[in-house]
């Protein structure tokens, strides 16, 4: 396989997490959907910081959650702030994944979500200085989790489809 | 060498993740200071948003317009199951609006002979630019979208943002082919209005749900469920008189209100520039440009 070819392959896990955050931001005209809408990206972020972390290292998880921020309107620097506890705290805990089933992997991003939506609702409540709906939040954490398993099938769909070239 | 290089692997994995460790904990303290900043500096902030915006547009409106096409096409579905139904509303409608239109047409003539005789100052003629909606908050944080109008078009900050409904906001940060709308559910936005029929005046404030509050009501204002309420006009920002939305809640505490918008269909909006006569130099308001895009 060509050099370049691989390296490109490499870039997959970067690339998509950077397609799921314009997901994120694009209109979906779907009723009620955009207060709730997913966090896409962080689905991308918890999956590939258990199984290529290499390939997705902090400074470009910073910079999607820095993108995010900029295309959403969201408070700069918080999405970013949260991407990177997720790895964070994925980086001390992988090891305790690798390996297992599925539902062992569903069921760790079903706790990092509520301390996720946790941590950002606390922090944009500093922020804008006054509590924030909760419901909302609660609401796009549990779609999140909902939805990680079509996600997890796609990722590691694209995971194979990388190692195949390696 | 074999052994030199698995001493070296040694030293270098250690240190790869106390490199590793470092770059996190300085890109968090790094995330936490550009929330901070953005804060203090929220102009340079809005400044980055806008060049960022200006560079994503492109490519936000690619993506909008199948996500839109999807969204209209459950719509139709939708609306073929019910076709019969609407028919037979609006032609009812329809005969009623009729009925409207002459008694309007009367009254606006009578308007403008009385306004002659009184010699009542014109309101500045609003002109305006409508744009696609590229861009959604994605999230419980804020409630802002983005349009793909800017300072090209002179589009500017504070210029007031309606749909074919009703107003939906305002424009809080304007790059060259961009502009960020703060709809006027936003934690953070605040609208001068006043109940059509009373003449109660208020202040619209929202708080990321559905339903803004109205807030500083006098003490004995009257506010019943399904009054109209407009703009204002109060500030010289919005053009008074254009329709927010319903009364929805009255209780002792609160009245909520129900806006004219349907959020959930917003793919065109306009954004009007209202300058009041005297507000800026002449030269720097904008002409009567319509154009759609």
């Amino acid at each position: 396989m060509e050099r370049s070819e691989l390296q490109l392959r490499g870039l997959t896990p970067f690339t998509i997490t950077l397609l799921l955050v314009l997901a994120s931001a694009v209109p979906w005209h779907i009723p009620t959907f955009a207060p709730i809408t997913p966090a896409f990206a962080a689905m991308a972020i918890y999956y590939w910081s258990i199984y290529r972390p290499d390939k997705l290292p902090y400074a470009a998880t910073f910079c999607l959650g820095l993108l995010h921020d900029l295309l959403t309107g969201t408070p700069l620097g918080l999405t970013a702030l949260t991407y990177l506890l997720v790895q964070g705290v994925l980086s001390s805990q992988r090891t305790f994944f690798h390996g297992k089933p599925f539902l062992v992997v569903w069921w760790g991003f079903s706790l990092v979500m509520p301390g996720m939506a946790l941590v950002s609702w606390v922090i944009a409540s500093l922020y804008f200085n006054t509590l924030l709906p909760p419901t909302q939040f609660i609401v796009q954490a549990i779609l999140t989790v909902l939805l990680y398993p079509l996600f997890g099938l796609l990722f590691s769909a694209l995971h194979r489809h990388m190692i195949r070239g390696n | 060498m074999r052994a030199y290089r698995g001493r070296a692997l040694l030293l270098a994995l250690p240190l790869k993740s106390v490199v590793q460790r470092f770059s996190f904990a300085l890109l968090v303290g790094a995330a936490l200071t550009v929330m901070i900043l953005s804060r203090a500096e929220p102009q340079l902030v809005d400044n980055m948003r806008g060049a960022v915006s200006d560079g994503a547009a492109p490519i936000l409106e690619f993506f909008s317009h199948p996500a839109a096409s999807v969204a209209s096409f459950i719509e139709e579905i939708d609306a073929l199951l019910e076709v019969h139904d609407k028919n037979a509303v609006l032609e009812e409608q329809n005969s009623a609006l009729l009925k409207w239109q002459s008694v309007a047409e009367k009254f606006s003539h009578e308007n403008e002979e009385l306004r002659r005789l009184l010699h009542v100052v014109p309101d500045p003629e609003a002109s305006f630019v409508t744009a696609r909606v590229i861009s959604d908050s994605g999230g419980p944080f804020v409630r802002t979208v983005l349009i793909n109008a800017g300072k090209n078009d002179r589009v500017r900050k504070g210029q007031a943002v309606i749909n074919s409904e009703g107003l939906t906001g305002r424009v809080v940060s304007a790059g060259r082919h961009s502009a960020r709308i703060l709809l006027l559910t936003d934690l953070n936005s605040r609208i001068p209005v006043v109940m059509e029929s009373s003449r109660e005046k208020a202040v619209l404030a929202g708080d990321n749900t559905h339903h803004p509050r109205l807030e500083f009501l006098a003490v004995d204002a009257r506010v019943n469920v399904g009054d109209r309420i407009v703009t204002s006009g109060q500030g010289g920002i919005f053009p008074p008189g254009l329709p927010v939305g319903v009364v929805s809640l009255v209780s002792e505490e609160r009245a909520l209100v129900q806006p004219y918008v349907n959020w959930d269909r917003l793919e065109h909006v306009t954004v009007l520039d209202y300058t009041l006569p005297g507000f800026l130099p002449e030269t720097k308001r904008a002409g009567r440009i319509g154009a759609l895009r």
